[in-house]
């Protein structure tokens, strides 16, 4: 069991640092680099910068050197915790991102444990009752959660709260919040503007697990061993919960690995709507901007956040499933 | 030889027993006046091919029939004759009633060892939940009881096996936990299902002569259901034939073997391989399939198959059903004794 974790471990690691890799060449794969595109910006406003100017802008961050130099000095600095300065905020990367990444991951858990609060009773439902009424409503709507893109309904839930509930909409804090130091109340009105951003993100992942909960469970409900509790004489509920239910969540915990930063991504679009202080809008203007070490780590942190989701599905899988906690002991 | 059938106290008496699969496609008679008699300490063996309503009757009887089957008629009675009587096809399958009767009187043995054994738990869990679903004892006399109970199904070392999962044990050991954990409530009456189908032979042979020594021990009323004839031979004492969700023939193991009434029987036994045959003789098989229940055949189902079908006759009428507890065959060619 240890030497399971450890090889999951070590695994992690090398995906990492393929990831760190690969986020690299993806940054530097645009045309031209970031002073280029800085010029550009200042030629729109009228202004022009000299060629001894946009080389010495060069130098200062490092774009003269070759690629390899540039990848070992970004790494050896991440590594240090020093993940650059942004070029646009002209701030270092990690105060640009600094809250934005705890707000993130707030929003995200809030979203995957609605997800699951309600996508698991729900699937579990539609497989015990299949094709009963409940069932149909259920997978009309998870089809209907499917098709409608988040950002339109966010949309649309932001104008019935507003209109209707008369509800402070958009953003994750009430304006006197948005710039305060954090405090109870400020945690308070957080868990106030919580629920809407982590019901429309949560609504898509919802719909999809429900799906896989049903199908899973379908399966497993035909298994013999189905039969062995039953014939036991256990109650038809306990028998469902312990055994088939509990096989069907093999498959749902591996799914944890790609929703956790499907949260974070996906959300992009949804997060400009609802006026989020996210990561996501920041990754869109990083990238927009050519803004290369704010891209860099938030590609960085979305990548190991996929890793740390697999890892964490992992373990979920060894505490679900004794035969993988027995690996090897056989 | 055993005693006579008679002396034995019937457990649990099938009569008429119909039970019908309602789908889309149609209705589908998986079961069509099944009558049979399980008496203490006596086993019957259920024989037929695929599809016949062997294990179909099986559920039926712990009312575990998946959906859309339901019972549509006939009654199963615990007890019958005795003031404590019930009919277990009235009851509610989910009732309090009907889950201590599953596991309590009637257990379940399974034919396959490797499925039928949830992989997620110990094989203690499995067995311990089913002690304590049919007794109020504490958790550590329950564990002391199912340690007891795969003592007694002849599993070595159980202090420790108890704590292992079932896919960490052999095919003929998951058996016999799977006997273990059907005796957990004590039940006098017990259902096996193809139990050695899924088992080597010698293995097999194992788990037949516990079968047979619990029975002794316990005076079980043993209904073995298996497609195997040779298994029937050195097991049962009473067989009953299914075609078709039809009991066709009834007799005394012997009766049956040294003369076998129905044209089926005499075919199923004609397929069995015999160390006497000719070498390179073919096998005898019984020619076309089964029909799919929901396509029964008009008057005997079996008359497309039948190589002494009375045209006319048994295309168009259906032979009567043998009456429960009488030797015989359901063919117009059987001449009642």
């Amino acid at each position: 069991m240890l030497m399971y974790l450890l090889r999951r471990l070590g695994l992690a690691l090398v995906t990492c640092l393929f990831i760190s890799v690969l986020t690299f060449i993806i940054i530097r794969l645009p045309p031209g680099d970031f002073v280029d595109a800085y010029i550009a910006n200042l030629a729109a406003s009228g202004s022009t910068v000299s060629n001894e100017q946009a080389e010495a802008m060069r130098r200062d961050y490092g774009l003269d050197q070759p690629a390899l130099v540039q990848y070992a000095r970004w790494l050896g600095r991440v590594l240090e915790g020093d993940f650059g300065v942004s070029m646009v905020w002209r701030r270092p990367v990690t105060e640009v991102i600094g809250d934005r990444l705890w707000l993130t991951m707030v929003v995200s858990f809030a979203a995957l444990f609605l997800t699951w609060a309600i996508a698991l009773p729900i699937g579990i439902y539609s497989a015990v009752r299949q094709y009963s009424i409940g069932d149909y409503v259920f997978t009309t709507l998870g089809f209907i959660g499917l098709a409608v893109p988040n950002f339109l309904l966010a949309l649309i839930l932001m104008y019935l709260g507003f209109r209707y509930l008369g509800l402070n909409v958009g953003g994750l804090f009430s304006p006197d919040y948005v710039q305060a130091p954090w405090s109870w109340a400020r945690v308070w009105d957080l868990a106030k503007h919580l629920p809407l951003p982590a019901a429309v993100l949560a609504l898509a992942g919802t719909a999809q697990l429900i799906r896989i909960m049903r199908a899973n469970l379908l399966d497993e409900l035909r298994k013999p061993y189905v039969v062995t509790a039953r014939a036991k004489g256990l109650t038809e509920r306990r028998t469902i919960l312990k055994y088939p239910v509990r096989a069907a969540l093999n498959p749902f915990a591996s799914s944890v690995a790609y929703l956790f930063p499907y949260l974070v991504s996906g959300s992009i679009v949804v997060s400009l709507v609802l006026g989020l202080p996210t990561v996501g809008p920041l990754l869109l203007q990083a990238l927009v901007a050519q803004d290369m070490f704010l891209a860099g780590t938030i590609v960085l942190l979305l990548g190991i956040m996929t890793v740390v989701g697999t890892l964490i599905s992992d373990v979920l899988l060894m505490w679900i499933d004794p035969r993988i906690r027995l690996e090897g002991h056989g | 030889m055993r005693p006579t059938p008679m002396a034995e106290p019937i457990a649990l008496a099938v009569r008429d027993l119909a039970v019908r699969f309602e789908m889309e496609q149609g209705n589908v008679h998986a079961l069509e006046g099944v009558s049979f008699d399980l008496r203490a300490g006596r086993t019957l063996g259920i024989v037929g091919e695929s599809g016949c309503g062997k294990s179909v009757t099986a559920r039926s009887i712990l009312r575990i029939i998946d959906r859309p089957g339901r019972i549509t008629g006939g009654r199963i009675l615990l007890d019958p004759g005795t003031p404590q009587e019930v009919d277990l096809a009235a009851l509610d399958p989910e009732s309090a009633r009907m889950r201590a009767v599953r596991g309590g009187r009637v257990g379940l043995i399974f034919q396959e060892p490797m499925t039928a054994l949830s992989v997620h738990y110990t094989v203690g869990n499995q067995i311990i939940e089913a002690v304590r679903q049919h007794s109020d004892i504490s958790k550590a006399e329950a564990r002391n009881r199912a340690i007891e109970l795969l003592r007694e199904v002849g599993i070595p070392r159980p202090e420790t096996r108890i704590d292992a999962y079932p896919f960490e044990l052999s095919g003929g050991l998951r058996q016999r936990v799977g006997i273990a954990m059907a005796l957990a409530g004590d039940p006098d009456i017990l259902i096996a299902d193809e139990p050695t189908t899924a088992l080597d032979v010698t293995t097999q042979a194992q788990i037949l002569a516990l079968l047979r020594r619990l029975q002794a021990e316990k005076r079980i009323a043993l209904m073995l259901i298996t497609h195997d004839m040779g298994v029937i031979a050195e097991m049962t004492d009473e067989v009953a034939v299914m075609y078709l969700g039809r009991v066709v023939e009834y007799a005394p193991v012997a009766a049956l073997f040294a003369a076998p009434r129905h044209p089926y029987t005499r075919a199923l036994l004609r397929a069995v391989p015999s160390v006497l045959a000719a070498p390179r003789q073919r096998l005898a098989t019984i020619g076309g399939a089964v029909p799919h229940p929901g396509a029964r055949p008009a008057g005997c189902a079996f008359h497309p198959r039948c190589a002494e079908v009375i045209p006319g006759r048994c295309t168009a009428e259906m032979p009567p059903a043998i009456p429960p507890g009488i030797a015989g065959a359901s063919c117009f060619l059987d001449v009642p004794a």
